[in-house]
């Protein structure tokens, strides 16, 4: 692998991380985020910050992850009484907030020219992906633990209809604060990783574009399926590489993608994959 | 007998609209209790106050002694409440089985973190199996919610109250939109189960069946309650009467 497909594949890592993490607020606790790229950048900037005062990278990546998914857990209590429109504004409220402050936030955070000259992660370009590729692994192999398990079959309840399952004594305000945490403390690490990957950030990295996008990788992929998702974010961070000019119009094709998927295949890829295998089981039968 | 539910001044105003006003009754261990009254009454509101799914303007709600009303839900469910929806409201992401299974492991998903513990559902779901085969509908328990007739989602909400293990069940309306045969054969199940103990209060429409199943009725009318005591007796009441068959009936039967 060449330097260039190096970090490609480091970046796709990254925005796995981060889209697993939002699947299982979206995806498996049914809360829309428009704001997660708020929770990367929460993770970036304390990593970034961190780095720079001389501390070590795996310290920094724990407190990226720490910091982002405080701040979710914050974020998703104050979100606790809005449900589905209304979350959407507020998450998306809370992604503008995070930038506001960023770009006004000089003497510390850099304002507008954001921080720059991060020191290395110290395990060079193919060590670094090496790492990122173990942490993708531990971040999936957590995501779908947390599907198979009876937190995994709440939150299906959550999100499935909250009114039916407080009343079969599921605790939804607590199950939505835990997904909130688990899911910005992974926006977090991908923060961290990103903040070492580029060693570079400015306020624009992890702006409303960058929470569309990873929403995009999400129902593309299809929500709530884990394998689908991989696969989602692997498509939309590849396709603007390979055509740059679908890079030039970005927030176009995402957008129209994503209004694409939610009309006409609401279950994404996985749901997609799903169908065509029934048809084709269906066919053999019949033979 | 011991007073297993107290329920004092119930009031419970939707911006005009008296929805309850200063309801009280209380419900003994063992004893099936039917609420009753004509559309509108407040009976509905009344179970859901009770669970707390609405929070009415004054309520003191006791369930064996112990003071519910300022609990939320899912605590007081803890505590021993069960409730059917009268409009059903299945999990549609699920199968039936499934449906049930997660109420028979309420206990396992009680603390959040202790829930990420445990992926086996093989228990739950053979438990949820006989709860559902409990009132006619395991041959549909591996099926998707989605496209069922009502009188199997009827059943459905039964069986995953009943998962639950309260102590104490609210039915709202469990046979309504069931034919006669299922009706029956439900009510049949829901005396037996009342019979081995668990605590019934249940609203419901067909007089019939109440007066078959009821130990005591309480009778409410725009909110209030106007009647409660032994059925037969109940509906000698010329005020119930009046309420349920309308007025000039009862003035031309007088």
């Amino acid at each position: 692998m060449g330097i260039y497909e190096l970090s490609l594949a480091t970046v796709v890592g990254i925005n796995i991380i981060l889209a697993v993490g939002l699947n299982l607020i979206t995806g498996f606790c049914g809360q829309i985020s428009l704001g997660h790229a708020a929770f990367y950048g929460i993770g970036a900037y304390t990593a970034a910050l961190m780095a720079k005062a001389g501390m070590p990278g795996p310290v920094n990546l724990v407190a990226a992850m720490v910091m982002a998914g405080a701040v979710g857990v914050l974020v998703g209590m104050t979100s606790l009484r809005v449900r589905e429109d209304f979350l959407a504004i507020t998450t998306m409220g809370v992604g503008f907030l995070f930038l506001g402050i960023v770009r006004q936030q000089e003497s510390l955070l850099g304002g507008e020219l954001g921080i720059s000259s991060i020191p290395s992660f110290g395990l060079g370009k193919m060590g670094f992906f090496v790492l990122s590729l173990v942490l993708v692994v531990l971040a999936v192999a957590f995501s779908l633990y947390i599907k198979r398990s009876w937190m995994g079959f709440a939150f299906e309840a959550v999100a499935d209809d909250e009114d039916t399952a407080r009343v079969i004594s599921v605790d939804v305000p607590a199950y939505k604060l835990a997904a909130f945490a688990l899911g910005t403390a992974l926006a977090g690490l991908a923060g961290g990783l990103y903040c070492y990957f580029a060693r570079f950030i400015v306020p624009d990295d992890f702006g409303f574009i960058t929470s569309i996008s990873v929403l995009s990788m999400v129902a593309v992929g299809g929500i709530g399926s884990v394998f689908g998702v991989i696969v989602g974010t692997a498509l939309l961070t590849l396709i603007p590489e390979f055509f740059r000019f679908i890079s030039d119009y970005k927030l176009l094709v995402y957008g129209a993608l994503l209004f694409g998927v939610m009309r006409f295949a609401p279950d994404g890829l996985a749901g997609l994959t799903a169908l065509a295998f029934k048809r084709l089981q269906r066919k053999g039968g019949a033979v | 007998m011991s007073e297993l539910l107290t329920v004092q001044d119930v009031t419970m105003h939707f911006g005009g609209v008296h929805a309850l006003t200063d309801v009280s009754f209380e419900v003994q261990d063992g004893e099936f209790l039917c609420l009753i009254g004509p559309n509108g009454a407040g009976k509905t509101t009344m179970l859901k106050a009770i669970v707390g799914a609405i929070r009415p303007q004054k309520a003191r709600i006791q369930l064996a002694g112990r003071e519910i009303s300022g609990l939320p839900t899912h605590r007081r469910i803890h505590l021993g409440l069960a409730l059917t929806h009268q409009i059903v409201r299945p999990f549609r992401s699920m199968t039936l089985k499934d449906n049930v299974a997660l109420a028979v492991g309420h206990r396992r998903i009680r603390r959040v973190w202790t829930a990420l513990g445990g992926l086996d559902r093989n228990k739950e779901r053979a438990e949820a199996l006989k709860l559902l085969e409990m009132v006619d509908i395991h041959t549909y328990a591996d099926q998707a919610v989605t496209g069922q007739p009502l009188g199997v989602l009827k059943r459905l909400e039964v069986a995953r109250a009943l998962a639950l293990q309260p102590r104490l069940l609210l039915l709202d309306e469990p046979l309504a939109g069931l034919n006669h045969v299922e009706a029956a054969h439900l009510a049949d199940t829901i005396v037996r189960i009342n019979r081995e103990g668990l605590t019934i209060v249940m609203i419901e429409h067909n007089l019939g069946e109440v007066l078959r199943v009821g130990h005591r009725l309480v009778v409410l009318d725009n909110g209030r309650k106007i009647a409660e005591g032994l059925p037969r007796d109940v509906m000698q009441r010329p005020n119930v009467r009046a309420a349920y068959v309308g007025k000039e009936a009862n003035d031309a039967a007088a």
